[in-house]
């Protein structure tokens, strides 16, 4: 990969690194036909509404502190800003620090669909300074702006002399990607081309992109162990710690989907290795991670003391509970971050996974890897149905309704309550440090244990509704509206 | 034109799509991006029959963009028809078809002899906020839908209840439901189309009504003036949603006479809420009064609707005095001096200033500078939270954005609302003593 942080425009994951939201097979399958270059995905002509790649764009940027984002468009696509209001006022709560960050609309109505509004946008993005002083300013589009031309760039460009804070153009326009991971590297982009600075001098410090630094206390804890400071991105970050990312030991994170385009940017440009490894989540995920930052740390003997250390009080634990978990079965809808990451860590505590649907597939990383999950599962010879569905909730419910696990694992919000609502029990991985390390695999493996001892609650409800699927439906085959035609065909507007 | 929007208190015209969600079983179908559902949709209490997960999508990409999703959106209507058990199929256009000149009407008139019924609503973001949307979809259903009812099919005492947009306020379940018992008692049939047990019978009930009742301020008067035009209904405009004795009241005296109810029965219902009532607040005046927390002045921000509501609650009901109101939903211009109006029918003369402004900024501003003679009482949305506490006031979120409330079907309108509001609010103050 080149990152060209001369140019607000990011590629999308389609175009950039070949990735699909339509297939249907095996694990083997997908992986094969990733090697040999013959996967084409699919499209749909039926689907039901996904996420935007603005929301996931625009709540990573909106969660550093302090800064301003002005989003160009109608009121509906800057609505994420009163989420991001109350999350940065909590999030900072819990941190002891305060957040004032902004995040506005302009409103858009149809003149402006016809006239254009840029002088108007360069108004607002003065006002929005003048009022808040904000320390980075990310100015972003929206489907509406994008296809009326509304030039932000050259908007931003004039007032980069006049505003003295790192001021940016990010391009959000909706339709760009089915996959909204695309937002991910977008506001990577962003920060990488207006806010990191060059190195000046070496710190301890590694970067951990994360989503809401849950477990910072404890991820602190145990780097203290190996003399590293961790540097959580970018839930409560400053524009002035992120300015210094560049002079870190290395980067990781918790979720390869979201890190990725970081990480890779910061190896290629300042030179900031990027640990590429499985992820926290379970116990081989864990120990190979913290052997890789070892490695690329010069670390690797107090991460062998402290895997050492960990292993006598947790592995006994966890075989204990394996026991009680041993024969269940489970379906998986995930992003393509966590789908092959929890399906080792079910397949390490003996639950089998019958089907596994991810909500994008990145045939490829930045670096022309298949992603490291993949690979693990792969020489593990351990293999399984596979889909890649856009949050498709219909073909969620049809391979439930035929498979009938005994759990249904999920990270988005809504999407485990349609499996509860078809009486199959449900956990939510929201919390992204849901299975991380030895610690959270444990209680993960409790939580599973506790759910499927008490159904009362999906059983109550689901014996009481009517689901909103046509029984039509449920006789067909989960890909009945797939389309052979190439998803990824490149247009250019 | 476009303006800094600082910290919005509505969504875009596409997020009717809650509306379309309320009425049960009807389906929203969208001719938009795929992301456009999941953030107009609020997260809590949308998981019903259908969810915005559920909506069928064209997810618009950039091939639609330049060639037109036209073919994408007769493949998405079609399926739909057969993946999802809904009565009524509504396609919503988004921003991207609606620039690029997509016929929605064409396509959506290839499905006029679906087994089911197709009608849309254009709701592009840039066309207006989701009260406009609203209204739309309302519009779209009188256009595309309903009839005109032979004076023989006309039910006898049916009214249609118009009042709050569905999902805007947490409360407009609550809300309809209360309006609907008040006029039941009056010996009156209710009829809305929103919420528990209220789909396509009820908007098939709706041309064979007496008249539509429009409970609101502005929103829903340009629906009952077409219902009238396109289906002769004749409507009477309450423009104040009835919080606490006094309002509600003279709320069932004016739609009882316009009903034709007699006095008396009218007043006998009337009697028998206020005794009740003022059994309560008899109770708790006390607290009331004797509290070392909440003065006299009060602001209220939110949309029409609701600052219009609780401001007479609480000047004629509890005799607080109005500081400066803040009415946020972008209301148009043409309505706004009606508006005022209503501000100044309040008891003893009172008239209180209101200014209509979509700018958070100058309404804190407003806030900070005003002299509430002590600890301020403010009504508003989350984001008026922080200055009401830097300013040691008391704070309680009834508009949206919602983040300190859970309602499932909680209300404040009619006599129990206004116990209701009067609870939340003491309870906020009860946490306090200075």
């Amino acid at each position: 990969m080149t990152i060209n942080t001369n140019s607000s425009n990011v590629a999308t994951r389609e175009n950039r690194i070949g990735s699909i939201t339509g297939y249907i097979g095996n694990l083997k399958d997908l992986a094969e036909k990733s090697a040999c270059g013959t996967l084409k995905g699919c499209s749909r002509c039926f689907s039901q509404s996904s996420t935007c790649l603005s929301s996931c764009a625009l709540a990573q940027l909106s969660a550093i502190r302090d800064v301003a984002i002005i989003h160009h468009g109608p009121a509906g696509c800057s609505v994420a800003s009163a989420g991001a209001y109350y999350l940065d006022k909590v999030m900072a709560k819990k941190r002891g620090v305060t957040n004032d960050t902004v995040y506005v609309g302009t409103d858009m109505n149809e003149q402006d669909t016809i006239f254009g509004s840029t002088e108007q946008l360069g108004k607002i993005i003065r006002e929005v300074n003048r009022r808040y002083s904000p320390k980075a300013i990310f100015v972003t589009s929206s489907c509406a702006t994008g296809i009326i031309g509304e030039d932000i760039d050259s908007v931003v460009d004039d007032l980069k002399e006049e505003i003295n804070v790192p001021i940016v153009a990010v391009h959000c326009e909706g339709f760009k990607s089915r996959i909204w991971a695309t937002g991910f590297d977008i506001a990577d982009h962003a920060v990488l081309s207006s806010i990191v600075q060059p190195p000046k001098q070496k710190r301890n410090t590694i970067n951990f992109k994360n989503f809401y630094e849950s477990a910072r206390p404890e991820i602190i804890e145990i780097f203290r162990n190996f003399d590293l400071e961790p540097i959580f991105l970018y839930c409560n970050s400053t524009v002035e710690e992120l300015s210094h990312i560049s002079e870190s030991l290395a980067t990781t994170c918790i979720c390869g989907t979201l890190g990725n385009y970081l990480g890779n940017g910061l190896e290629e440009k300042y030179g900031v290795p990027y640990v590429r490894s499985i992820n926290q989540c379970g116990i081989t995920g864990f120990e190979t991670w913290l052997r890789e930052i070892g490695k690329v740390t010069n670390r690797s003997e107090a991460v062998e003391k402290y895997i050492a250390e960990q292993r006598a009080i947790y592995i006994p634990q966890i075989e204990e509970i394996k026991k009680e978990l041993k024969g269940l079965r489970a379906v998986i809808g995930m992003g393509p971050g966590y789908t092959f990451e929890v399906s080792r860590v079910l397949n390490e505590l003996g639950i089998e996974v019958v089907w596994a649907l991810a909500w994008h597939y990145d045939k490829k990383y930045e670096n022309g890897d298949i992603p490291p999950s993949m690979k693990y599962l792969l020489d593990n010879d351990i293999n399984f149905e596979t889909s890649i569905s856009d949050q498709q909730n219909y073909e969620v419910m049809n391979v439930l309704r035929k498979f009938k696990p005994d759990i249904y694992l999920s990270r988005h919000p809504g999407s485990t309550v349609w499996a509860i609502k078809n009486g199959t029990s449900a956990v939510y991985v929201a919390d992204e440090y849901m299975i991380f390390g030895y610690k959270h695999t444990l209680e993960f493996a409790k939580t599973i244990l506790d759910s499927i001892r008490n159904r009362s609650f999906e059983k109550n409800l689901a014996s009481r509704v009517k689901l909103p699927y046509t029984d039509w439906w449920y006789e067909q085959n989960v890909d009945a509206f797939f389309e052979a035609e190439k998803e990824n065909k490149k247009v250019t507007i | 034109m476009a303006k800094l929007l600082d910290k919005q208190r509505y969504k875009c015209a596409l997020a009717s799509m809650q509306t379309v969600q309320a009425i049960t079983r009807a389906i929203p179908v969208l001719h938009s991006g795929p992301g456009c559902a999941q953030k107009l949709s609020d997260g809590v209490g949308s998981s019903g029959y259908f969810s915005p997960n559920i909506f069928p999508c064209t997810s618009i990409n950039e091939k639609d963009v330049v060639f037109g999703g036209t073919k994408k959106l007769a493949s998405t209507i079609e399926n739909a028809l057969k993946v999802i058990d809904a009565d009524l199929f509504v396609v919503l256009t988004g921003c991207i078809p609606e620039i690029v000149g997509d016929d929605t009407a064409e396509v959506v008139s290839q499905f006029a002899d679906a087994r089911k019924p197709v009608i849309y609503a254009s709701t592009a973001g840039f066309k207006g906020n989701n009260y406009k949307g609203h209204e739309q979809v309302v519009d779209a259903i009188i256009d595309q839908y309903l009839k005109k009812a032979d004076e023989g099919e006309k039910i006898e005492g049916l009214v249609n209840i118009w009042a709050d947009v569905p999902y805007q306020n947490l409360f407009w379940l609550g809300n309809l439901r209360e309006l609907e018992k008040l006029l039941a008692e009056l010996g009156l049939k209710p009829n809305t189309i929103f919420g528990y047990k209220r789909g396509i019978e009820n908007i098939d009930l709706i041309p064979k009504a007496q008249f539509n009742l429009l409970v609101s301020p502005w929103v829903g008067l340009k629906n009952v003036k077409k219902m009238e035009k396109k289906l002769g209904i004749p409507y009477l405009h309450y423009p104040t949603l009835p919080i606490g004795a006094s309002e509600t009241s003279t709320f069932l005296r004016e739609v009882g006479r316009f009903a034709g109810v007699s006095s008396e029965k009218i007043e006998s219902v009337i009697n028998e809420h206020e005794s009740y009532f003022y059994y309560l607040i008899e109770r708790y005046a006390d607290l009331f009064l004797e509290n070392r927390v909440i003065n006299k002045q009060f602001s209220v921000v939110g949309d029409a609707q609701y600052v219009l509501a609780a401001t007479k609650f609480l000047v004629n009901d509890l005799g607080l005095f109005p500081a400066k109101q803040f009415i946020t939903d972008d209301t148009p211009k043409e309505f706004q001096s009606a508006i005022v109006e209503e501000f100044k029918k309040l008891n003893y003369g009172i008239e209180a200033e209101v200014e209509f402004t979509t700018d958070s900024y100058n309404i804190h501003n407003q806030i900070r500078e005003h002299d509430y003679h002590g600890y301020p009482l403010v009504l508003g949305s989350y984001y008026d939270k922080e200055v009401t506490e830097e300013l040691k006031g008391n704070f309680l979120n009834i508009s949206w954005p919602f983040q300190d409330k859970v309602v499932l079907d909680d209300f404040y309108c009619g006599y129990t609302g206004g116990i209701r509001l009067i609870e939340d609010i003491y309870s906020v103050a009860v946490q306090r003593f200075n």
